[in-house]
């Protein structure tokens, strides 16, 4: 019932095909992960003023030596606008619950309904030089769907949302919990996988860094690619295939 | 069909979109209702940490060769009032804890009965609401066992540690929950560093709770009062910076 089916064509007998691509919990939490990732990074920014420099090993203060020292982000990139290290971890530490329960329940549903295994498994020979370079071409052309299989997902989009959801957002999450003096007495192993908190929080800013470049990224080709089909394949699940595929 | 999204379109208003929102998470978190739902992540945080460890989950605890060479002070770095001055060029031998609130017996101890108590050594990384750590060797008597001699009453619920350090005139003060307070790491330390506990770390005597941030270690404490709600202290929220600032009172996290 929840499945990607293919649509009729439409009625005026034009070759646009519809297609329903995304189920109802990719959408949901696509939606809610979008809002949630803007106030994690708007406030974690804030929270990053307060201390603008990076450690590694399990102490780092200002006689320490940082291996990343910034100038303080403008308030217009951070929450709250102004320098307020209390309400930005009020937001942070809040909206970290939906990052994390959120990114557990997509999990689980996404096993459930088959989207990991059907959508996001690399197959071997994706990954083999001669497709991974013609895979290239056809985005330097901004042909980005396999006109066979036009619902698929190309090997770039796998990869990039493979490393979102199972490399980045988990490592946010973990790390987040690494600089937690709480957390650390619970679980003291995150302490050992992350080499210590202040290595923890320094990964915490990098995964951050490597999430806004997807964001960018992912932003840019929507555009390129056709924002109205887009956009809206992402709040009703329909999707027209490209007319230039089909 | 005509395009009602078209590219130049959706950019303008994704920019001017997000400005909106990032503008818009300042008002909002004006709002009363909204503040009480961005507030509630406190609870749930505690509950969960609460929850997945037990009383005893231990902070870790490192060799002396993984110290801070530098172990910078913060907050006030010396409280400089006229009382703590007097108390100060004397060494510390007029000062007195003073145990009360919900307990069988009052105490006022001196400093040498306090380093006669059987006390704890640890060496534990101190993290920073700000983000950052250092890590230092503290040492003094477990704060349970100073309660256990006062009689502290089954009706108490928290410890309320007022300071020597004036904030906007009045003293520093801060509170931790019995859970807490009977943490095998929670020690009154009289000592840092093998050395007697200088006056930018909080002489004579400060709160080590090492599974929470820093600002609830208070320092230069002069009095603990078991109490059966924060409601009474200060305006309410168990802590200075938990009133004037709106942290949080759970700094586990």
């Amino acid at each position: 019932m929840d499945e990607p089916t293919p649509a009729p064509d439409s009625a005026h007998g034009a070759p646009a095909r519809t297609i329903y691509r995304h189920r109802v919990a990719t959408r949901l939490w696509h939606w809610i992960n979008a809002i949630t990732i803007f106030i994690m990074i708007g406030s974690g920014l804030m929270i990053f003023n307060a201390h603008p420099h990076l450690y590694w090993g399990n102490y780092g203060a200002n006689f320490d030596h940082p291996w990343l020292s910034l100038p303080r982000w403008p308030g217009w990139l951070t929450i709250p606008s102004t320098y307020n290290l209390a309400l930005s971890r009020r937001w942070h530490m809040l909206f970290a619950l939906l990052l994390g329960f959120g990114l557990l329940a997509f999990m689980a549903t996404s096993l459930i309904n088959r989207h990991f295994q059907r959508d996001l498994r690399v197959r071997a020979d994706e990954l083999k030089p001669r497709s991974l370079l013609h895979d290239l071409k056809e985005h330097l052309a901004f042909r980005f769907h396999d006109p066979a299989n036009p619902a698929a997902f190309n090997i770039f989009q796998k990869l990039s949302y493979v490393l979102v959801i199972f490399v980045l957002i988990p490592l946010m999450i973990f790390t987040g919990l690494t600089m937690s003096p709480g957390m650390d007495a619970a679980w003291p192993w995150l302490l050992d996988i992350f080499g210590g908190r202040q290595s923890a929080r320094s990964i915490h800013f990098i995964a951050a860094a490597g999430l806004v470049a997807f964001i960018i990224v992912h932003l840019a080709l929507v555009i390129l690619a056709d924002p109205w089909n887009e956009v809206r394949s992402m709040i009703t699940g329909r999707w027209t295939v490209p007319k230039e595929d089909s | 069909m005509k395009r009602l999204i078209t590219r130049r379109a959706l950019v303008a208003t994704g920019a001017i979109g997000a400005g909106a929102l990032l503008s818009g998470c300042d008002r909002i978190a004006e709002n009363p209702g909204f503040r009480k739902i961005l507030f509630s992540g406190e609870k749930m945080n505690m509950g969960l940490q609460r929850a997945l460890s037990n009383r005893h989950s231990l902070a870790t605890e490192f060799r002396p060769d993984q110290m801070s060479p530098v172990f910078r002070t913060n907050g006030t770095n010396n409280p400089n009032t006229p009382d703590y001055n007097a108390m100060a060029a004397e060494r510390f031998a007029g000062w007195r804890l003073q145990v009360g609130g919900l307990v069988a017996t009052p105490l006022s101890l001196s400093l040498a009965q306090i380093r006669a108590i059987p006390a704890r050594t640890q060496i534990t990384r101190h993290d920073c609401v700000e983000g950052w750590s250092a890590i230092g060797k503290w040492h003094g008597p477990m704060l349970g066992t100073i309660l256990k001699a006062a009689g502290i009453r089954r009706d108490a619920r928290y410890l309320v540690f007022t300071c020597a350090d004036l904030y906007r005139g009045h003293n520093y003060y801060e509170s931790i929950d019995v859970v807490d307070a009977f943490h095998p790491q929670t020690i009154l330390a009289w000592a840092m560093n093998d050395a007697v506990l200088d006056i930018g770390h909080g002489a004579p005597l400060r709160l080590r709770v090492e599974r929470q941030l820093g600002y609830k270690h208070a320092k230069y404490v002069m009095r603990i009062d078991a109490v059966a709600s924060l409601a009474g202290i200060g305006l309410g929220k168990g802590g200075y910076w938990e009133d004037h600032v709106d942290y949080d009172w759970y700094a586990g996290i």
